[in-house]
């Protein structure tokens, strides 16, 4: 386990296929946990192996994928999650503003075996 | 069609060339956003296709007995639509919130206490000579930006890339970091403390600044303080690298009195990145219909701003609201999780082209028109600009304007004007 700050934001494939959110094609771009090849080998993952991010808000499984130069690089103990309904599992409350914390949220991340939760299952829908 | 206006980001390109089914001049994410894609076939109610009528009766029925219903999204419509929503939120006695809330509300809470030194794109791409992008990534946000307004663009006064001065500071070294003159990279939640260092190096009190500031050294302040002092004209971006993290609004409001000390030597304005085609719109015309952009209550019968209590977020979360009309968004997709449960639990009610997240949750879908294509109306670039959307293919589907109309006829019959 690494404890890291966890930051969410926009790609370009979670761009592209966000009209399209019920396929694989938004689901692989977004369940996706973006970290330093340090890190990485802290926690002894490789690309495409199974992660799951720990905050105080709660936690998800997401695939690992290497920060690589001229893409996504990230400094050590900072994983990037696209926005999306896997990130939002683990970010914060607002300080007051109304607008939650969905940067800079102290977590961990660890090796997994557990599978990646298809999005209904993340949502509980049980209407 | 010529100069069509691309309906996705906050750029609002409005070059784009369209024949039905291609379209020219569009970045990924406005071809994507352009492109065929799966839409909501028809109106749905608890699972059973019935007609537009009938789904904005049963629609009206639930938001009618509501005793605090939440209308949410509006980032993704034209103005006209915007109006309907807020005044349709006024006469339900329930709360007004748009996907600002959880974006740039922040910026809207510091231009509530410092002001905003504004301008437009075009200023930034006929003017400015320092552009820094500040915790925002447009090569993957606004991917046309650094060509239209900003790094590469050939303005009346700075006339191409080789004039300019391009300032990234960010968390990460993101694709716009290679745009870049200079990169400088800070520790995650240090924005606040770094204008501050700034501000400092600006008014002579560089003595003042500590060795090293949010992970960058005094030296590298100096230099960057110096960048920003001998632009003639320089332009601030900002994005939710700002208002997403510690400090918020706040910070926000610290780079706005470090481009007010700027412009004590030179002239800076500052713009926010705005995500959604029309989520300018979606504060404007809230504020000049209610008098606040986001987060508005109308549960005591006149409109109250209270950002940590009315933002859709918090009323969710604190189980305030009985009630969902969704329009031109998916809360379910991007709403952190606790606030998902609640919408999960109460009647939701869909309004959107294309099925998405909170398609899977609602009770009621009612599919629209896409605006831009086959709705017309204005919206707001991100610089507050006006742009008319235009439609140029006919189709079934009915307007978000032509839904919220029937909607608000249907509920000013039932509770009076
Ligand atoms: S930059 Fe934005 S507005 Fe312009 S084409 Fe791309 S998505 Fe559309």
């Amino acid at each position: 386990m690494v404890d890291v700050i966890v930051i969410t934001g926009r790609t370009t494939e979670q761009g592209v296929s966000i009209d399209e959110k019920l396929t694989d094609e938004y689901t692989k771009a977004v369940a996706l946990c973006e970290m330093n090849e340090e890190d990485m080998k802290a926690i002894n993952v490789k690309e495409g192996d199974r992660v799951k991010v720990k905050t105080d808000s709660g936690e998800v499984v997401l695939f690992a994928k290497k920060a690589v130069i001229k893409d996504l690089e990230l400094p050590e103990g900072v994983v990037f999650i696209p926005m999306g309904p896997y990130a939002n599992q683990v970010v914060g409350r607002s300080n007051g503003s109304g607008t939650p914390q969905f940067k800079g949220i102290r977590g961990s991340v660890e090796a997994t075996h557990e599978n990646i939760k298809p999005v209904e299952e993340l949502l509980k829908v049980v209407k | 069609m010529r100069n069509a206006i691309c309906t996705f980001c906050g750029n609002a390109c409005d070059d784009i060339e369209f024949d039905g089914f291609v379209g020219k001049n569009l970045c990924p994410l406005g071809e994507a956003k352009f492109s065929a894609k799966q839409r909501i076939e028809g109106p749905v109610v608890n699972g059973e296709r019935v007609s537009y009528e009938e789904a904005i009766d049963r629609a009206v029925e639930i938001l009618v007995n509501a005793k605090r219903p939440l209308l949410y999204g509006f980032a993704s419509t034209v103005n006209e639509a915007i109006r309907l929503g807020v005044i349709l939120a006024e006469k339900l006695g329930g709360i007004y919130d748009q996907c600002s809330s959880v974006c740039h509300a922040p910026s809207t809470l510091a231009m509530i206490e410092e002001g905003i030194p504004g301008g437009t794109l075009g200023q930034a791409k006929n003017r400015a000579d320092v552009v820094v992008f500040w915790g925002c990534n447009p090569v993957e946000a606004h991917p046309r930006h650094p060509s239209r307004y900003s790094v590469m663009a050939k303005g009346f006064l700075t006339k191409g890339r080789q004039y300019r001065h391009v300032i990234v500071v960010d968390v990460r070294k993101t694709a716009t970091a290679y745009l870049a003159t200079e990169f400088y990279q800070v520790k995650p939640g240090y924005d606040y403390a770094i204008f501050s260092a700034l501000r400092s190096i600006i008014n002579g009190h560089e003595d003042a600044v500590p060795d090293e500031v949010g992970g960058v050294s005094r030296e590298k302040l100096k230099e960057f303080a110096d960048i920003l002092v001998n632009g003639k004209y320089g332009v601030i971006f900002y994005g939710l690298g700002l208002t997403h993290t510690r400090g918020s609004d706040r910070s926000v409001e610290n780079l706005v009195k470090l481009v007010q000390t700027l412009n004590r030597h030179t002239r800076y304005i500052i713009q926010p990145m705005r995500g959604h085609f029309n989520v300018v719109g979606a504060s404007a015309v809230a504020a000049w219909e209610a008098g606040y952009e986001y987060a508005i209550d109308f549960s005591r019968g006149h409109s109250r701003f209270f950002p940590s209590e009315f933002t859709a977020v918090e009323a969710l979360i604190r189980r305030d609201c009985d009630a969902a009309l969704i329009i031109a968004s998916d809360p379910a997709a991007h709403f952190p999780k606790r606030a998902v449960e609640r919408l999960t639990e109460i009647p939701v009610i869909q309004i959107d082209p294309h099925p998405n997240i909170t398609t899977l949750i609602a009770d009621i879908v009612i599919p629209s028109a896409l605006v831009g294509i086959e709705a017309e109306g204005t919206i707001y670039r991100m610089d507050g600009i006006p742009l008319r959307v235009k439609k140029f293919k006919e189709t079934e589907y009915w307007s978000d304007y032509e839904i919220l109309k029937l909607m608000l006829d249907k509920v000013i019959r039932l509770k009076g004007e």
